[in-house]
């Protein structure tokens, strides 16, 4: 792909992003930025294509370590999103008010 | 098979930005988020489908700790820590571009074609300024380290130097430098550039903090798929890069100060005199404290209560029993309504979620614009560990480092309650004048127990 395509592709992607996220509203901004922060884990691709072709002890465990990081940011960031609308969800039913955590 | 990938890759587009769109409302961010996170499925798998892909093993070891790590960390964060955790995700992802930028260039024994090596440094440098930066803002919250800013020696000259030096060998590096360590040194510096750039910051910008990393991480990784040749990379990178950025901006704004300020004015770190720290400014510093009967009284016998949450009912995980307490004045006629500003707690949308949680309905809760009307026909405001978004210093005093933020008008009301853990300032660090206004009485104990015994009182009425 040559560079022009590229940001071709990176110039409308951000307008994509800008669009759909200007419209929403205050309330929640706390779990679209815990969901975005979840969709930027994408970076684990790049390890998994990295790490077949890289050579020697040192780069397997830069790797290893950047897919961790990189599989962390994308699990928990989904997960503590679900829990973060599951507060919006139960509103109107009767939950316990002893129970201290919203169950996931 | 790369038809395959690029065809499940576009499918993988699709839900992010659907998921991203239906993120806009809270009937639909649930499935939102869990397209999204299809979609991060979907992509994965296909990468997983490429023929360039080996070393099976390595990557599911990778793949299985960051599940065991990311899950459980998760699942059994407070609600009061989710903050911190966005921050720590953050920070994880950053770290992951900068190593694998790391790994990319040591692979290639240093020689990479431009194409691949300008995205590779630029994604290197801001990886590594996210990790750290992410890092400290976790600590800030968590308070492992001072929430206060913390005066580096040198101020906003140390960090311009750090960028000159980090963006210097950046581009030297472009240009064909090479040694030994000279990546190592890249990521050290930027390293050094993140903590010295979020150390100096306030806790109460850390929200503008936490997102503005979140953009780089996201632009970090758009540069990492342009070094890869990989579009799911680019577009999932260049998404969160461009929404993140439009959320900084409209944090920022609400609390009236541009990005640029936020990371070099140095929220009460500058000039050294913080306004009020001293007692000779012409303000009676007397507070008056009342009781628990007392409150439950006024409330009770109150046509409107504007309640008022802020961090310190998240702390004292108080919702709930506000929650009641606004049922029990409610049963007696009273009007109760809740103002939220935009930035209280330690993200917009924080005292949202845990009223939420305590089954508050959605039409109760007013943003500044349309409570700050209403503050002239309130009878008792009831300020709940809430301090810096109420301080009116921030609309009177030119001197006050948080001049200019729009603020709550709590002081236009009849009455002010106060209920504080103690006189301490607030996370800014600024005292506040509403304190020793005439009309406030403050109640000092935990917000739980407080708001408990208010109820218990109310409920004896």
């Amino acid at each position: 792909m040559d560079v022009l395509t590229e940001f071709a592709i990176l110039v409308l992607a951000a307008f994509v992003g800008f669009e759909v996220i200007s419209k929403v509203p205050n309330t929640l901004h706390t779990p679209l930025m815990s969901g975005t922060n979840a969709i930027h884990g994408i970076v684990v691709l790049g390890g998994l294509l990295v790490i077949g072709t890289a050579d020697g002890v040192l780069n397997d465990v830069l790797l290893v370590i950047a897919i961790a990081f990189g599989t962390i940011n994308v699990v928990g960031g989904f997960l503590v999103t679900d829990r973060m609308l599951g507060m919006f969800k139960g509103r109107g039913a009767a939950k316990k008010p002893a129970a201290e955590e919203g169950g996931s | 098979m790369d038809d395959v990938v690029t065809g499940l890759y576009i499918v993988a587009f699709i839900a992010f930005i659907e998921g991203l769109r239906r993120l806009r409302g809270p009937k639909t961010a649930v499935q939102g988020n869990w397209i999204a996170a299809a979609g991060m499925g979907i992509a994965v798998v296909a990468t997983l489908l490429k023929d360039e892909i080996g070393d099976w093993e390595l990557i599911a070891a990778g793949l299985v700790i960051g599940t065991v790590i990311g899950v459980p960390a998760a699942r059994s964060v407070k609600m009061t820590a989710m903050p911190q955790m966005v921050a720590l995700f953050n920070g994880v992802g950053g770290g992951a571009v900068a190593l694998i930028a790391y790994a990319e260039w040591r692979d290639a024994g240093g020689v990479l074609p431009p194409e691949v090596l300008i995205p590779s440094v630029f994604s290197a440098i801001v990886g590594s300024i996210s990790f750290w930066g992410s890092n400290v803002a976790f600590a800030k919250l968590q308070e492992l380290i001072s929430g206060r800013p913390v005066k580096l020696p040198g101020g906003p000259a140390l960090t311009s130097l750090l960028t000159v030096l980090t963006l210097g060998l950046g581009v030297a590096i472009c240009a064909g430098l090479d040694f030994r360590f000279v990546f190592p040194l890249l990521l050290l510096l930027a390293a050094i550039l993140g903590l010295a750039a979020v150390l100096p910051i306030g806790g109460a910008d850390m929200p503008v903090v936490i997102s503005t990393l979140n953009a780089l991480t996201g632009l970090s990784a758009a540069a990492a798929g342009m070094a890869l040749n990989n579009t799911a990379l680019m577009v999932a990178g260049m998404l969160v890069g461009a929404s993140g950025t439009i959320l900084t901006k409209q944090m920022a704004d609400a609390m009236n100060r541009s990005i640029g300020n936020v990371f070099f004015g140095g929220f009460g770190a500058g000039g050294g005199s913080v306004p009020g720290a001293a007692g000779d400014d012409g303000i009676d510093r007397t507070v008056k404290s009342t009781s628990a009967a007392d409150v439950a009284i006024q409330l009770s016998y109150a046509r409107l209560v504007v309640v008022v949450p802020g961090y310190g009912m998240a702390v004292a995980q108080a919702q709930r029993t506000v929650a009641d307490l606004a049922a029990a004045l409610e049963k007696r006629g009273v009007e109760v309504l809740y103002a939220i500003h935009p930035v209280a707690g330690r993200m917009p949308g924080h005292m949202n979620v845990l009223l939420a949680e305590a089954d508050v309905p959605y039409d109760k809760l007013k943003e500044m614009d349309d409570i700050n009307p209403e503050f002239a026909r309130t009878d008792v405001a009831l300020v709940i560990g809430a301090n810096d978004v109420t301080n009116p210093a921030a609309r009177s005093d030119t001197g006050s480092p948080i001049y200019g933020m729009p603020i709550l008008d709590v002081d236009k009301s009849a009455s002010v309650i106060v209920l504080k853990r103690s006189m301490s300032s607030g996370f800014a660090g600024i005292d506040n004048p509403l304190f020793y206004d005439e009309k406030t009485q403050m109640l000092f104990g935990d917000a739980k127990a407080s708001v408990g015994e208010v109820l218990a009182e109310v409920q004896q009425l």
